[in-house]
Parts: structure tokens; C-alpha cells; sequence
């Protein structure tokens, strides 16, 4: 009996010495400890959430009128198609905002304003040119705020950022607030990628083709495409494929001829991860599985241009342009380049999040103050202490010296609790500590539990030692009835919550699983020592 | 031995038809403030419904407090405050009202000038501000409070019976109903810390309502040929000391919130004061009795 105390009483221990380590890094001790415990031991600590530690405040400008540039250059793709499918005649080009089509016929209007009543002819006459109407526009604009909202939204939970504030702001910003990260300047890297990513066939065949440099040093990009633009093809375009050298760290852009028009592209994606090439000596890439339907695109694409070169391009930037050796089903594909590991981290977030519907400015990047307010943080804390030590002075009161072990209990399970999230990094917030504060009155109705019914066993005429068992042995099943409950709401809000619920949701569950511990294991320790030592005539409770 | 509550005999199960009145009441009520808040109507904080955001360049440093206490007493209603410390700034967002962007701001300008007219300072930008919890956050939740009900419904029935699981999610439902109506009909602003106050209530709820369910399925085993009206009365009554208590403990803690913590915590303490009560009640006249009227007197629990 005396050795199974003693192993409870080491298990009790070493919990909370692990709970300690982890927790140090939030105390002002961490600073004091010496070298290799800093580098070797956990150093992350609890973050604290924006409402209690600020952060940083981020706002971006949508560019809505880039939206509505794509759309248009998509509408006079999709009416060459119907157009050449009705067999008629004529050349459509898009520049900017305005659909050109040339020449034009009554026929040619009628097909067009019936497959797109959206478009508003500006001007008309053998040519005409058509517009997206402002009312169409306006819708664009706004749901490019909103989609590029949801795609950051999804970003920074891939990245890991817990505990973000993202809301629009007027009519094309968008507000990011992300509490306390270390690296700022990545984080903005991810929000800001339009990541549209393309798959555009590379043209050799051109005469032009030959004439475009090997490689141009970077800045010179523009002098190339202004040397070419009169030559191209008119469904040509040049992108430049960015090499790193590894070793110098050199960069060089290859000019290389594209098809204007995408065979495929990010949108049909399904999957997005890093990989590492073992057979080039560790090198990151990111492979990518396309859904059902990018899969039979794919398929038919790879197989009618077997030997031509595919250009990955994301953001019109080409990442690699590989050959294509041979037909390839099944729908999946690699993006290799010259990146590092962080970076084929970030670009396969990026890519399974979605691109941003239009590109997006950082218009301000400033550190924000708590969202609760440093007052109100201050007074909670304030309140939490008061309302604490009322909980503690009260099980004294009314239990004597099993109010004490109560009391222990009750330490214990704050500073395991504390020491969990410590060792998730959790973010903690104000529905954090709101689940803190639910996980608390749950120890403490487990220990008020277990003291009922030892004092219903013991008003039975039973000694304390046989009350203490047949006490804890009755009130189990009630605390762990009341405990699963309780996790299987938290898991399901963890689940399907996002942001604060999900805060909530860690605290709480945590908050159980560990005070299941302390009530069963932590209580029963105590009073089995008190009752083993000698023999109590009488029970303090 | 200190006690509270020495052996009661009160016949709750009777008092069951004018609990049921009186929760369906104010449940009818929760129901009519969730449509509310649905469609909008309702009092909605920042979080849900957008607003207008003012951020303020300072001379010198100020105090978040002062201004609070300022925008308070000028008659500001509905705001959050946040600091840009470094730069003294401060951002002011005021919840959206019938008024227009420009009012609201000046409004917030002009009690401002009043108030600290020897700290001078300029308006960097005011701008119309989107919810922090957009269409898609709201419907995870309901998604996720419809999986949790499902869940807690399966384990209860597992544990116990199926109607035992039916009486622990009504209970808990109407205490989070209860709630809501009472914060609805005071026209309190229903905001995320609201929203965690009331999970928060769910939580306790149903432990307190498991634990009643507990004794109720230990005193089945032994007094099976009793009618189950008068083993939930005896049931009941013997968890009573631990029910009130349990409820005093975690009463203390929300009363000390709601006197010390503030003017943010303020809500989220009245919310959990009441809960704490509404829970209590509900786990005494609201499961049991439910759990009696769905399955009758077949029910037999099952052992654990």
C-alpha cells in the first residue's frame, strides 16, 4: 500500500516538473537559465492572444479592378471558343477592361450579348468594343474582397498562425491581425501571393523563339520585352523563369515564350505538398494532385504535346518548364525549382488555399495594442485572483482539512493545465480563459463530489479509510460521465470552431483530460498518505 | 461538519408543470432572440455586425482607460478600444447604428477634443469595418453545435438511455436559451465574449445535469420496483448539497468577475451568474422531468 502511494506521489512529481519546463519560457526566469538549457529545452511558452497582447495589425487593398481585368480577359477567351464553335468569323482581343471584336456583324453582337448580357458595347461600328457594365463590375470588386477574405482566412490557418482577426474593412480592404508571431515579414509574404498558378505551354516553334536571349540579369527584364513585343505572336507572351544558384546566390531570369492562353490551371487543384528529391541531394518541391476534373485536363493536355515543354507559371513568374517526356494520367504533378524547404512549405500553402481573385497591397503594417484593452486585462486579472482565493478560502471553510487537499488539487490542475498549453504553443484568449475558468469549477465540483459522498459514507457509521474508498469508488462514474460530455463538446468545437471557439475548445478539453488526473489520482493520493500514517480515528471534512 | 443542506425531502417532480411553463416561456423567447440575431435585428456587437473604425494620432501618450471612461461618459455606446502603443495612436471601433459613417465619428471626435484638450491630435483614417465573424465562421458554429448535440445525445444514451440523452440536451439548450433571452430582452449586446459565456454555460449545464442522471441510475439498481417519479425526487434531493455548492463555488468565482473585472468582463460575468442559476435549475426541474415525460416508465438504466 505504502510503495503505490510513493509511485503516485513520484508520477505527481515528475507531471509537474514537466509542466514547469514548459511553462518557464513565459516566466522572467527563462532569461536567467543558463545557455544549454535555452537552446535545448522548449522555448515557446503560451502565446497570448490579440484581445490580451496585441500584435500585429495589417491591412490590405484588394485591387478590385484587376478582378474585373481578369474576368474580362477570361469572358473574350470563352467567346473565342463560342464564336469559332458557331463558325464565325472574327478576331476578338481584350485589353485592360475592354473586349475588342473585329470585324463585327449582327450576327457576331447577338451571340455575344446573349452568352454575356453583362457586356456593354462603348462603342459600336464594323468594330465594336465591349465593356463589363459598372453594375457587373461593382459585383466583381465585391466579391473579390470577399473571396480574397476567405483565401487569406484559409492561409494563415495553414500557416499557423492561431488565433487571427481577419474582417474586411470599407469596400476593398481587408484587415489582418495576427498576435505576437516572430516572423512578421513571411507571414506577409503568404498573405500577399495572388498564387495563380498556370500551366502554359511553352512555344518553340515560333521563328521568334530563337531569336530571345539565353538569359537576361535582373532589371533587364523589361528592355527584353520591349525588344519583343512587336515580334511575338499575338498568342504569345514572354515570362521569365527566375535560377537561383545555390552557391552564389546569383539570380538569372530566362526569357522563355509562352502560350498567352493557360492549358490548365490552379484552380482545378486538390492537393498541394513538400516533398523532398532524394535523388538530387535534399532539394524541396512541392507536388500537386489535380481534382477529377484537372486530372482528365491534364491527361489530354500531356498527351497531345508529348516532347513540347509545359511551363509552371505561378504569379507570372515561371517556377520550371520540364519537358514533357510522356503522356501522364492520374493527376498529379511536381513544381520544381530552385526554392529552400521554408519556401516550398509556403508555396504549397499558397497553392492549397486557392489563389486571390486580384492582387493584393500592403497598405499598413503597424503593432496594435491588446484588443481588450491593457486596462480591462489588467482587471481581469485582478478579478480572476480575488475570485480564486474565494474559491480556496471557501473549501476550507466547509471541508477543514479536505478543503486543503481540495485546494492542492485545485493548484495542481493550474499548473498542469498552464504547462499543457505550454507545450501546444497554444494561443491563450479571453474564451480561453473562459474555458480555464469552467475547467476550474469542474475540479472543484469533482472534489465537492467525492466529499459528499464521503460524508454520506462515513454519516453511515463506515471508518474513514473504508469511507475514502467506497466515497472515490462511487463518485468515479459520475465524474467521468460529467467529464466525457465535456470533452466531446470540446473536441467537436475544436473540430468545427474556428478562432476564438477553437481557443476555447484546447482549454477546455486540456482543462479535463487533466483534471480527470488530479481528482482520481492527485486527491486520492493525499488522503490515502494522511490515512496510511496512522490510524485516524476521525476525518477532517 | 460544517453543512449546508441537511436531508431535504422536497418534491420537485411535482413542481414539473409550472417549470414547464415557466422554461417554455423563456425558452420561446431565446428562439425569438436566435431569429433575431439571424436576421440582424437583434443588438449585435462589433464582431457580428461591422462598424466604423477611427484611428487617432496623439501628441503624447494616453491612457486606454481615460479614454474609455471619456467615450462612456460622453455617451459613446457600443465601442472596443485597442492602442498603437508605439505610435501613439489608438483605434476606436464603434458599432454600426442607424447613423452614418460620418456622425459616428465625430460623435467619437468631438467628446475626444472635449475631454483631452491638452493632448492634441489628428484623425488618421475613418473607415467602415466588416465583421469579425463573417457568414462562414457563423456557420461552422452551427455546424459544430449540431455535431456536439449529436455526440452528447449518443453518449448519454450510451451511458445511460435514449430519453436521458434527450433530457441532458434540452436542459442544456434551455439554459442557453434562458440565457440569451434574458441578455435580449435587457438589449445587451450579443458579441463573441457573449457567445463564449454561453458555451461556457453549456458546459456546466450538462455536467450538472450528468451528475443528477448519475445518482438517478445508481438508485435505479437498487429501488427498481419504486415508480421513477419518487427515485429522481430521492435522487435529487441527496445530490442537492453537492448541487448547491458546486454552484456557490463557481458563483464566487463569477461574482468576483463581475464586481473587479471590468467594464469588458462585465457581460461575461452577468451571463455566467446567470447561467450558474438557470443551470441549477434546470438540472433539477427541466432534465429529469423531461426524461420522464419522453420515455414513460419502461426505462431501466443500463449498468455502467
Amino acid at each position: 500500500m505504502k510503495k503505490r502511494i510513493q509511485w503516485r506521489f513520484i508520477l505527481i512529481g515528475a507531471t509537474l516538473m514537466l509542466a514547469a519546463v514548459f511553462f518557464l519560457p513565459n516566466t522572467p526566469f527563462f532569461k536567467e537559465m543558463p545557455d544549454w538549457w535555452t537552446k535545448n529545452m522548449p522555448d515557446k511558452g503560451i502565446t497570448l492572444g490579440l484581445d490580451l497582447q496585441g500584435g500585429i495589425h495589417l491591412v490590405f487593398e484588394v485591387e478590385g479592378e484587376k478582378a474585373v481585368e481578369i474576368t474580362t480577359e477570361r469572358m473574350a477567351q470563352s467567346l473565342k471558343d463560342i464564336l469559332s464553335k458557331k463558325k464565325l468569323n472574327t478576331e476578338i482581343t481584350s485589353k485592360g477592361l475592354l473586349i475588342t471584336v473585329a470585324p463585327s456583324s449582327m450576327e457576331i453582337r447577338k451571340a455575344i450579348e446573349d452568352n454575356y448580357p453583362v457586356l456593354t458595347p462603348v462603342e459600336t461600328g464594323t468594330n465594336i468594343v465591349y465593356k463589363i457594365s459598372d453594375k457587373e463590375a461593382k459585383r466583381i470588386k465585391d466579391n473579390a474582397a470577399d473571396q480574397a477574405l476567405e483565401t487569406i482566412r484559409n492561409r494563415i490557418d495553414q500557416f499557423g498562425v492561431a488565433e487571427p482577426t481577419i474582417h474586411r474593412q470599407g469596400t476593398n480592404e481587408i484587415v489582418v491581425q495576427l498576435p505576437g508571431i516572430k516572423d512578421p515579414k513571411r507571414a506577409i509574404e503568404i498573405i500577399g501571393k495572388t498564387a495563380q498558378l498556370e500551366f502554359k505551354l511553352v512555344d518553340d516553334v515560333s521563328p521568334v523563339a530563337a531569336e530571345i536571349p539565353a538569359t537576361a540579369a535582373p532589371g533587364e527584364e523589361d528592355a527584353v520585352l520591349k525588344k519583343f513585343a512587336e515580334k511575338i505572336p499575338s498568342d504569345d507572351e514572354i515570362l521569365f523563369e527566375k535560377k537561383v544558384n545555390r552557391e552564389t546566390g546569383v539570380v538569372r531570369k530566362i526569357p522563355i515564350l509562352v502560350k498567352k492562353q493557360a492549358a490548365l490551371t490552379g484552380d482545378l487543384l486538390k492537393e498541394a505538398k513538400v516533398n523532398i528529391d532524394s535523388s538530387r541531394s535534399g532539394f524541396p518541391y512541392v507536388s500537386i494532385s489535380f481534382n477529377d476534373a484537372g486530372a482528365k485536363l491534364f491527361d489530354e493536355v500531356t498527351a497531345a504535346n508529348v516532347k513540347k515543354r509545359l511551363a509552371i507559371v505561378l504569379d507570372n513568374t515561371i517556377y520550371s518548364a520540364p519537358e514533357i517526356k510522356e503522356r501522364i494520367g492520374g493527376g498529379n504533378a511536381q513544381i520544381s525549382g530552385s526554392f529552400s524547404m521554408e519556401e516550398a512549405k509556403d508555396l504549397a500553402i499558397v497553392l492549397k488555399a486557392g489563389a486571390l481573385p486580384a492582387p493584393v497591397k500592403m497598405l499598413q503594417n503597424i503593432t496594435v495594442g491588446p484588443s481588450l484593452g491593457t486596462d480591462s486585462i489588467e482587471a481581469g486579472k485582478m478579478a480572476g485572483i480575488i475570485g480564486t482565493l474565494l474559491v480556496v478560502i471557501f473549501m476550507i471553510v466547509y471541508y477543514r482539512l479536505s478543503g486543503v487537499i481540495a485546494d492542492f488539487a485545485l493548484v495542481l490542475n493550474i499548473i498542469l493545465l498552464l504547462g499543457a498549453m505550454a507545450s501546444l504553443n497554444a494561443t491563450l484568449t479571453m474564451p480561453g480563459i473562459a474555458g480555464i475558468i469552467l475547467a476550474i469549477g469542474m475540479a472543484v465540483d469533482s472534489n465537492v463530489l467525492m466529499f459528499e459522498r464521503i460524508r454520506d459514507e462515513l454519516r453511515a457509521g463506515k471508518t474513514p479509510r473504508a469511507a475514502v474508498d467506497s466515497g472515490y469508488k462511487k463518485a468515479f462514474w459520475t465524474i467521468f460521465d460529467s467529464h466525457v460530455t465535456t470533452l466531446i463538446t470540446a473536441a467537436v468545437l475544436f473540430q468545427f470552431g474556428t478562432g476564438p471557439i477553437k481557443g476555447f475548445a484546447v482549454t477546455l478539453s486540456l482543462g479535463v483530460a487533466i483534471n480527470l488526473f488530479t481528482a482520481l489520482v492527485g486527491t486520492k493520493t493525499v488522503f490515502d498518505l494522511i490515512l496510511s500514517r496512522r490510524d485516524v480515528g476521525k476525518l477532517s471534512i | 461538519m460544517l453543512e449546508l443542506i441537511k436531508n431535504t425531502k422536497i418534491d420537485f417532480m411535482g413542481k414539473k408543470k409550472i417549470a414547464f411553463i415557466f422554461s417554455g416561456i423563456i425558452s420561446i423567447i431565446g428562439i425569438i432572440a436566435i431569429i433575431q440575431i439571424a436576421t440582424g435585428k437583434a443588438n449585435l456587437g462589433i464582431d457580428f455586425a461591422g462598424g466604423t473604425a477611427i484611428q487617432l494620432k496623439f501628441e503624447k501618450p494616453v491612457v486606454l482607460h481615460d479614454v474609455r471612461k471619456a467615450l462612456e461618459d460622453g455617451g459613446l455606446k457600443d465601442f472596443d478600444l485597442q492602442d498603437l502603443p508605439t505610435v501613439n495612436k489608438i483605434l476606436i471601433r464603434v458599432k454600426n447604428t442607424e447613423q452614418k459613417l460620418g456622425q459616428t465619428s465625430s460623435e467619437a471626435t468631438g467628446i475626444l477634443s472635449r475631454k483631452f484638450s491638452d493632448n492634441k491630435y489628428v484623425v488618421d483614417s475613418t473607415t467602415e469595418i466588416g465583421p469579425k465573424v463573417g457568414g462562414k465562421l457563423r456557420a461552422d458554429a452551427a455546424k459544430a453545435i449540431g455535431v456536439a448535440v449529436l455526440g452528447i445525445l449518443a453518449y448519454v444514451a450510451f451511458r445511460f438511455k435514449f430519453n436521458f440523452g434527450v433530457g441532458a440536451t434540452i436542459a442544456t439548450f434551455h439554459d442557453v436559451l434562458a440565457v440569451l433571452s434574458v441578455f435580449y430582452l435587457m438589449g445587451h449586446e450579443i458579441n463573441l465574449i457573449l457567445v463564449t459565456a454561453l458555451l461556457t454555460i453549456a458546459g456546466y449545464s450538462l455536467t450538472d445535469t450528468v451528475v443528477v442522471f448519475d445518482r438517478i441510475r445508481e438508485n435505479m439498481k437498487v429501488r427498481h420496483k419504486e415508480p421513477l417519479e419518487s427515485i429522481m425526487n430521492a435522487s435529487i434531493n441527496e445530490v442537492l448539497s453537492r448541487t448547491i455548492i458546486t454552484s456557490l463555488t463557481v458563483l464566487l468565482t463569477s461574482v468576483a468577475l463581475f464586481f473587479f473585472g471590468g467594464e469588458v468582463i462585465h457581460d461575461f460575468a452577468l451571463a455566467m451568474i446567470m447561467g450558474v442559476v438557470i443551470g441549477t435549475y434546470s438540472s433539477i426541474f427541466i432534465a429529469s422531468p423531461t426524461v420522464l415525460l419522453w420515455g414513460r416508465k419502461k426505462t431501466f438504466a443500463r449498468r455502467p
